[in-house]
């Protein structure tokens, strides 16, 4: 059946289906980077002890469901998640919601993704997809990495609802529950929770595994990696980080653009001449994570590999923990209600 | 970034589609642009399929001098590692390791080597010789 479902490119796929699908309930006025603001979606975390496809755990972002979740709870939009036991029982509960013309949000497995290309299908279940609608049986499916919709057979999206392993999906989908109206005050406040939020999770935590702390410790241990690990084993965790940094949902430099693009948009709600200011110094670090991966590249290629080009490439990381560390400090600063 | 700084190299997600990045015009203000991709990224994204096709060729080399069993091939084939195959087949972590084992595989029934055969999507017979066709 056709609804007036509306499919929009996104870079990230959280972000994308969370602004969609807000859509569908009016809420029209979130681009991508207020939903990933909002949602306070930049992050580092760098898990000890811990491997993913044999190498180092880092992201650049918060854990799946939090922005959605996020922007639902600051908005005070009631939200719907429902997960399943059963293949059976996913798949009814999911006809009947897009027959009554309801597009939902679907946390999937990407390794059975079938329209993704091979290169891409990896054991990771935290992508996001909106199902739309279905034509016999074909679920049509909006994935907003994507320039185009797309769809896929009822047993493709079975096997990709039902992935197994980390995070698993176990069926799991979501929408708000009803049609709510969103003012621009409401906006404004959400994205001051939002930085708030980003605020503490950035330099607000002890230790070294989350924040710009773990950018320093990600930066130092970089520089043992030559010694500790093998040029080529060192060669592969870079190419890990640099992967998480600019693979496709990033929007590039691990997140820092959207976040810079999103408080030149806060700026319109919270007319604030920091917010530009700290804009640039996102970008501004942004730049430098782009320059580290070409630093690491060198090295993962081979071109390079001397410990001092490690010592450099860990710098980076070093200057890049003290950039966003006084950011977030400038941010903290901000007398919103002034 | 700067709009005309987006790099538009060739890469592997250029056959589905073109990504969304975030980047600033001459007056500093942000807006999407697409790219085809990055050519730093393709590199690391080739290391990495390097590193699984080595690792598969070396799991396909302990299966044949008997170090392993096939389910060590297919493990690799497949990009599991043991916590993977066991959410897919239901065996605990422990069990699996004793099926790596090739002396014990070898005694493994079939409704077990079904398990497996359906978590890397192949059959039974491919399971036991490593020879597989299509995906």
């Amino acid at each position: 059946m056709e609804n007036e479902f509306k499919h929009l490119q996104s870079a990230h796929c959280e972000n994308g289906v969370t602004t969609n699908l807000l859509k569908t309930i009016g809420v029209n006025k979130l681009t991508e980077p207020l939903t990933f603001g909002i949602g306070a979606g930049l992050f580092f975390v760098h898990l000890p002890f811990l491997k993913i496809n044999n190498g180092p755990a880092i992201a650049f972002r918060a854990m799946p469901g939090l922005i959605f979740k996020r922007n639902c709870d600051s908005l005070g939009i009631p939200v719907e998640r429902k997960k399943f036991s059963s293949k059976e029982s996913a798949k009814k509960y999911l006809d009947e919601r897009i027959l009554s013309g309801k597009p939902v949000g679907c946390q999937v497995g990407v390794y059975y993704l079938t329209y993704f290309p091979k290169e891409y299908r990896f054991h990771f279940n935290a992508h996001n997809i909106i199902v739309y609608g279905k034509e016999g049986d074909r679920y049509l499916i909006s994935d907003p990495v994507m320039e185009d919709v797309t769809s896929l057979s009822s047993y493709e999206l079975e096997r990709v609802r039902f992935a197994k392993g980390a995070l698993a999906p176990r069926g799991q989908i979501y929408f708000p529950k009803e049609e709510k109206i969103v003012t621009d005050e409401m906006i404004a406040n959400a994205i001051v929770k939002g930085i708030r939020k980003n605020i503490f999770y950035m330099t607000g935590i002890p230790g070294d595994v989350v924040g710009t702390n773990a950018i320093k410790g990600t930066g130092k241990k970089i520089k043992k990696w030559r010694d500790k690990l093998g040029q080529k084993t060192a060669g592969l965790y870079l190419a890990q980080l640099v992967r998480m940094q600019e693979e496709i949902g990033t929007g590039g430099g691990g997140f820092r653009y959207i976040y810079a693009a999103f408080l030149q948009q806060a700026h319109a709600f919270h007319p604030k001449d920091e917010l530009l200011e700290i804009s640039k110094t996102f970008t501004q670090s942004g730049d430098i994570w782009r320059n580290a991966a070409v630093q690491a590249a060198g090295i993962y290629k081979g071109r390079i590999g001397s410990q001092a080009d490690f010592d450099v490439m860990g710098d980076y990381l070093l200057q890049i923990a003290e950039i966003e560390k006084n950011a977030f400090r400038a941010l903290s600063k901000i007398k919103w209600h002034s | 970034m700067k709009k005309e700084d987006i790099p538009q190299d060739d890469g592997a997600l250029n056959k589905l589609t073109k990504e969304v990045v975030y980047a600033v015009d001459s007056l500093g203000n942000y807006s999407t642009e697409l790219s085809t991709g990055w050519e730093i990224k393709t590199t690391a994204l080739d290391v990495a399929w390097k590193d699984i096709e080595q690792r598969i060729e070396n799991a396909r080399q302990k299966v044949l001098t008997n170090e392993a069993s096939p389910i060590l091939f297919f493990m690799e084939l497949r990009l599991m590692d043991i916590g993977i195959v066991s959410a897919y087949t239901g065996f605990w972590k422990f069990t699996i390791k004793q099926h790596l084992k090739p002396a014990i595989f070898r005694k493994l029934a079939d409704n077990k080597l079904r398990k497996y055969a359906e978590a890397f999507n192949i059959s039974i017979e491919e399971l036991k010789t490593m020879n597989v066709h299509g995906e």
